[in-house]
């Protein structure tokens, strides 16, 4: 217990001095992001529900808080906390009809209301369509401090994305999170217990989106910035791999795939190989399932126990 | 120079009949007709898924880029070998079956007996390869295909104008589909494929190759949508985008047919193409939403599917 409270620390006093070593708005665009995996994360990792439309509670986020921004002034954590209650409220909408079925069919259901909101929002005139809303005011935060500053910006988007973590390992180690992974590892001993466990895959539906779109309202409010791009299924599919990749069901997988994840897209976008990126995103899809199913935290432990343990 | 004028005649002649009830026939009819061959491209595509899921209990999420992988082929094989439609009709679904058999004995197979949710995930990532060299390599904008010699021109109805092409897409995926449904159900060979869904163990234990079976059915499964790509190829422009956007439909269609039921997948599918194509007609703003809106009604209403078996 106290070798991971040391663990959270470091990773604190990395984050708090990381903004003087990279460019902040890097680091901004890695946290949004693997706030948006830990999300997804407590879905698939700790209830076994793939989600193939997730992008849509990112994107719902990000256009309302733009929106609120853009025209009526709000300050941006009341922007942030309408996004947010926004995506959660779709959640409870989504999540009430994605529990009907489960497994394969789970995913099928979800991708399909995601395209189902994504061609709302192509159409809507609030959303600007293809262009999205653009030139979003970041404000200043409880009107006090002002946002367009970037390393002020980076330390309310860490602070967000403690906040979005910690939620995420509260209700995963709560009573609460025990009936989750029940309900995961077998499903039907689960229902003999007596629990009802669709309302426990649909608040755990609604906490995941909520989440989510707390993370595209922190995004939109970065980049000053909503689009189609946030709720197009390219989106669905790249927080499916951040969290493959980083190890599905672990505390920090989503925080490592996420991060290179977006490492690679950064390094990769503007040269040469920007065209290549859909390939290896596939590839990478392909090798994580075939060979690397535990993800790299997953492997990691594995490796530790075996050597260590 | 008479022909012109009795041409315009019978024309106006049509124009006054096609609105006599108050609508327009002729868009009617026309559109129709759209969701009709939008109808039998979802049909196959969604038989194909249908048919992988019954053995394999796996969904190909590569089914929509095999769709377009079909197209993108029948283009290559005319306009580097010089091969025309027709035998790009019979070679290139051989061609793409092959892959997948390729890609179901190298990369499906290995992780069969994990959850199927890898599997999603596996093809998911293939289909994200395929799409992503297609764009690199012919743009996303779209390349023409011409409509072969044989089946230009129309039919003139007396309520609307009928394009060969157009009524062979509809005839040809019938036939197809209409063949697959009897192999499955009347005969031998069907009877195997049935019994390898119900129980794959106690066929094994009868001596049938289960494993061969298997491989072969996620061939044809594909094959199927290679086909339905060759028979778009020459209306839809051929883009490397064009089956992603087609999977996603095709998969809102599964869930509201279910995949208990071989001709409950091919109805289904015709079925949400007219309902498509109405909806462009009476009110087009809700044609791209339409069937996603009918998958929330019956997952309301009969969650299991229209032809669902499941609980």
């Amino acid at each position: 217990m106290i070798k991971i409270n040391k663990l959270y620390l470091f990773l604190i006093v990395i984050a708090l001095v990381a903004p003087s070593l990279v460019y902040p708005v890097f680091l901004m665009k890695l946290l949004c992001f693997a706030l948006f995996a830990c999300a997804f994360n407590l879905l698939l990792g700790f209830v076994g529900l793939l989600s193939f439309g997730h992008a849509v509670f990112l994107g719902t986020g990000g256009y309302i808080t733009g929106y609120l921004m853009l025209h009526t002034g709000l300050t941006p954590e009341l922007g942030i906390l309408a996004g947010t209650l926004g995506a959660g409220l779709l959640g409870a909408v989504y999540g009430k009809l994605a529990v009907k079925r489960e497994g394969i069919y789970f995913a099928m259901v979800t991708l399909a209301l995601a395209q189902l909101a994504f061609f709302f929002y192509l159409q809507a005139p609030f959303t600007g369509g293809e262009d999205g809303l653009q030139g979003v005011p970041r404000g200043a935060l409880f009107g006090l401090i002002d946002l367009n500053d970037n390393f002020a910006m980076y330390y309310f988007v860490l602070a967000i994305f403690i906040f979005g973590f910690w939620l995420v390992q509260r209700t995963v180690h709560s009573p609460f999170g025990q009936i989750l992974k029940a309900i995961r590892e077998n499903e039907p001993r689960a229902v003999s217990l007596g629990y009802n466990v669709n309302d426990y895959k649909w608040v755990a539906f609604i906490i995941s989106s909520a989440l989510a779109g707390l993370a595209g309202s922190t995004k939109t409010l970065v980049f000053q910035l909503a689009s189609l791009t946030d709720v197009h299924w390219h989106m669905s599919g790249e927080v499916v791999l951040m969290t493959l990749l980083g190890g599905m069901g672990t505390i920090f997988g989503p925080l490592v795939g996420a991060g290179v994840v977006i490492s690679i897209q950064n390094m990769l976008s503007g040269g040469e190989l920007g065209n290549y990126i859909h390939i290896i995103m596939g590839l990478i899809f392909i090798v994580c399932v075939l060979a690397f199913r535990s993800g790299i935290v997953g492997e990691f432990q594995k490796l530790v126990k075996k050597n260590f343990g | 120079m008479k022909g012109t004028v009795t041409y315009t005649i019978f024309a106006s002649l049509g124009d006054v009949m096609a609105t006599i009830f108050g609508i327009n026939l002729f868009a009617l009819s026309g559109q129709l007709l759209v969701g009709l061959i939008n109808g039998s491209f979802y049909a196959l595509l969604s038989l194909g898924l249908a048919i992988i899921f019954g053995l394999l209990k796996i969904i190909n999420f590569a089914q929509g880029a095999m769709y377009m992988l079909g197209a993108f082929f029948a283009w290559m094989a005319l306009n580097y070998m010089g091969i025309n439609y027709w035998w790009a009709l019979l070679l290139v679904p051989l061609a793409v079956g092959v892959l997948a058999i390729l890609m179901e004995r190298f990369l499906v197979r290995p992780i069969a007996n994990e959850d199927h949710l890898y599997s999603l995930l596996l093809t998911f990532g293939v289909a994200l390869v395929l799409q992503g060299l297609f764009t690199h390599f012919y743009g996303s904008s779209g390349l023409p295909y011409q409509i072969p010699a044989e089946l230009k021109g129309g039919t003139k109805l007396p309520f609307m104008y009928l394009p060969n092409y157009r009524a062979w897409i509809i005839v040809s995926s019938l036939v197809v589909c209409f063949s697959t449904w009897w192999v499955i159900e009347k005969t031998k060979l069907g009877a195997y494929l049935r019994a390898g869904t119900e129980n794959p163990q106690l066929m094994q234990g009868f001596g049938i190759n289960v494993p061969l079976i298997t491989t072969l059915t996620f061939g044809f499964g594909v094959a199927l949508a290679a086909f339905a790509g060759v028979l778009a190829a020459p209306v839809y422009s051929v883009s490397p985008e064009m089956g992603s956007n087609i999977l996603i439909v095709v998969f809102a269609i599964v869930v509201i047919g279910g995949m208990g039921s071989i001709g409950g997948a091919i109805l289904t599918g015709l079925m949400m193409g007219v309902v498509e194509g109405l909806t462009k007609f009476f009110y087009p703003e809700a044609s791209t939403t339409v069937i996603f809106l009918f998958m929330v009604i019956v997952l309301l209403v009969k969650p299991a599917g229209l032809f669902g078996k499941e609980a």
